[in-house]
């Protein structure tokens, strides 16, 4: 069928395409008009109605099982209330000194502020430390297993070891944080740079470069794709760290863990309860999001992975 | 054991003249793993020479380009060549996906410490040189197969090396961009003057662009063949189909042939 389109000129290709509808896309008969599916709005749609569909479905889901699992408001209320029933009494007041909305983003804003600073400073030193054990297979024989070991020790078991060797304050927070987001970075980071072209090494060797030199300008650009890899899911483990903190450490500033930790307690603030891990939830998609956003900037002109919108 | 086989003294390429500027003497290589990569092997590449290595795959053809370039020790016999000014090309563009043509080209260049006005208008010579000119500021995987081989080309060419090593720079490209490819680099070889050491094993590719094209055997490589090429440069496309290209082309075949018997 491909090979007859292609033989009839482009103009009565053309009027055949419109007669078939979209099919005449998948036909290269007139390379000069860009086809539907490249348009801007076409495409949002594509893009949003296939997730929209599950979210509704969810929902759905969400107030079934609460319909069939609960015979008394009072206690669906209590326990797994509607979606709705989240928003009247979790979200609402939009903006009240006491409840709703308002103090819930102002619980998010030390949430806000460990998590970056926490996945800064895992990406400071994951990629230092990725660095290191690069430049010998010892130093890499030397330190992985204890970057295996932050990353399996029960960092909720031992609390107390580091209230004593943090405090309960912002620091310990911090310390969590980044005990959980570290380790894709130096892990990925690694791969990353373990991975350079054998024959750009070769390349950089007949240039008789300095190993500074050869870590800037191959091992490292090279290694971007994957340490990015690493940051984004750094970045949800960097949320989830911030919020697991508030839980276990109770002076300083409090987040939206300590919210969240509070409202579980009572029966009574169920609605409030899932109106912050909903907030704390978007604050991890958004997170992921910015994450994807720069990678993409950073890479899309050379990376086989990167979206290029055209 | 070196069956030399001297068509006819040549007469229209550059003057080969001077020293070696490359010498391979009595070269053996032995692998850690007790491989015989290369076995006896000597040769010499005088400037204004260009000469092509043919055989079958693994005959330790690359090896001798890694020898003379200083990636790879030989374990014995010597390899004479002033390595501070040697182009290197790859069986791949190598270039860096995330630098664009331009400094792509500029590379070598760049981490050898040419100061930035040189580079720049060494650079731009060189772009001119192999047509590509209007993809500066492209990325590699914008470009074809061809293109980026002449980027790769580009990037040697900023240092003008005395001697150049092609490590079958266009085995992976389709048949009409390696003959287009194989005309401009006859091209650039007569501009350059440079000594050129190519590797290939395509037969054609060999008599095309070579004064001498060497034969070597399965491994262990060892040369079984040996043969200055008589035509003229410049040379034409046409060339490829006149009577002498072909029968030449028979006789290093049929080298070939023994070889892995």
């Amino acid at each position: 069928m491909t090979t007859s389109y292609r033989s009839v000129d482009a103009g009565s290709a053309v009027a055949a395409g419109a007669a078939l509808g979209n099919t005449v896309q998948a036909l290269d008969v007139d390379p000069g008009a860009p086809p539907a599916s490249n348009e801007p709005k076409y495409e949002f749609w594509k893009n949003a109605i296939p997730p929209l569909i599950t979210f509704v479905a969810f929902i759905g889901v969400w107030y079934l099982y609460s319909w069939l699992k609960f015979d008394n408001p009072a206690q669906r209320r209590n326990a797994l209330p509607y979606p709705h029933i989240v928003i009247t009494e979790g979200f609402m007041p939009w903006w009240d000194d006491k409840n709703g909305f308002r103090p819930i983003l102002g619980y998010m804003w030390p949430t806000l502020q460990i998590t970056l600073m926490g996945l800064a400073i895992s990406i400071v030193f994951g990629v230092f430390f990725a660095v290191v054990m690069n430049l010998s297979k010892n130093l890499e024989r030397a330190f992985f297993p204890y970057a295996v070991v932050l990353q399996t020790v029960p960092i909720l078991a031992i609390t107390p070891l580091l209230t004593q060797l943090f405090g309960e304050e912002r620091g310990v927070r911090l310390v969590v944080t980044v005990l959980i987001a570290i380790f894709p970075i130096i892990t990925n980071t690694l791969f990353g740079l373990q991975s350079t072209d054998p024959l750009h090494h070769d390349l950089f060797t007949l240039n008789k470069v300095s190993r500074i030199e050869r870590l800037r300008k191959l091992e490292l650009p090279s290694a971007l794709p994957a340490l990015m890899t690493g940051v984004r899911i750094a970045a949800g483990g960097a949320v989830i760290g911030s919020i697991v903190a508030d839980f276990f450490f109770v002076k300083g500033d409090k987040g939206i863990g300590y919210y969240i930790r509070t409202r579980q307690q009572r029966a009574s603030e169920r609605p409030e309860m899932f109106a912050g891990t909903i907030m704390a939830t978007l604050f991890g998609v958004i997170m992921f999001l910015i994450v994807g956003w720069v990678t993409n900037r950073a890479i899309r002109n050379w990376h086989e992975s990167a979206k290029k919108k055209s | 054991m070196t069956s030399t086989d001297v068509a006819q003294p040549g007469q229209g390429a550059p003057a080969a003249t001077g020293a070696p500027a490359l010498r391979f003497k009595n070269l053996s290589m032995v692998f850690p793993d007790g491989t015989h990569a290369v076995d006896n092997v000597s040769f010499d590449v005088r400037p204004g020479e260009f000469v092509t290595v043919v055989g079958p795959s693994g005959c330790g053809k690359s090896t001798l380009l890694r020898i003379a370039s200083g990636l790879t020790q030989h374990t014995s016999g010597t390899c004479d060549v002033d390595r501070s000014s040697i182009g290197y090309v790859f069986q791949d563009a190598t270039l860096l996906p995330w630098r664009t043509v331009q400094r792509n080209v500029e590379l070598n260049a760049e981490l050898q410490g040419m100061d930035k006005a040189t580079r720049l208008a060494k650079t731009k010579e060189a772009i001119e040189l192999v047509n590509l000119v209007g993809h500066e500021n492209k990325y590699p995987k914008q470009l074809s197969g061809g293109m980026k081989m002449r980027c790769s080309l580009a990037r040697s060419l900023v240092l003008q090396p005395k001697v150049f090593l092609f490590d079958e720079p266009f085995g992976a490209l389709d048949e009409i961009t390696r003959e287009r490819l194989n005309d401009e680099l006859l091209r650039l070889f007569q501009h350059e003057q440079f000594a050129g050491l190519f590797i290939t094993h395509s037969i054609q590719e060999a008599v095309f662009l070579s004064t001498r094209v060497i034969v070597m055997s399965a491994r262990p490589g060892r040369i079984i063949g040996d043969y200055q090429v008589p035509f003229d440069f410049p040379r034409q496309h046409d060339l490829r189909y006149e009577p002498a290209f072909a029968e030449l082309c028979g006789r290093i075949s049929n080298d070939l042939k023994d070889a892995h018997a």
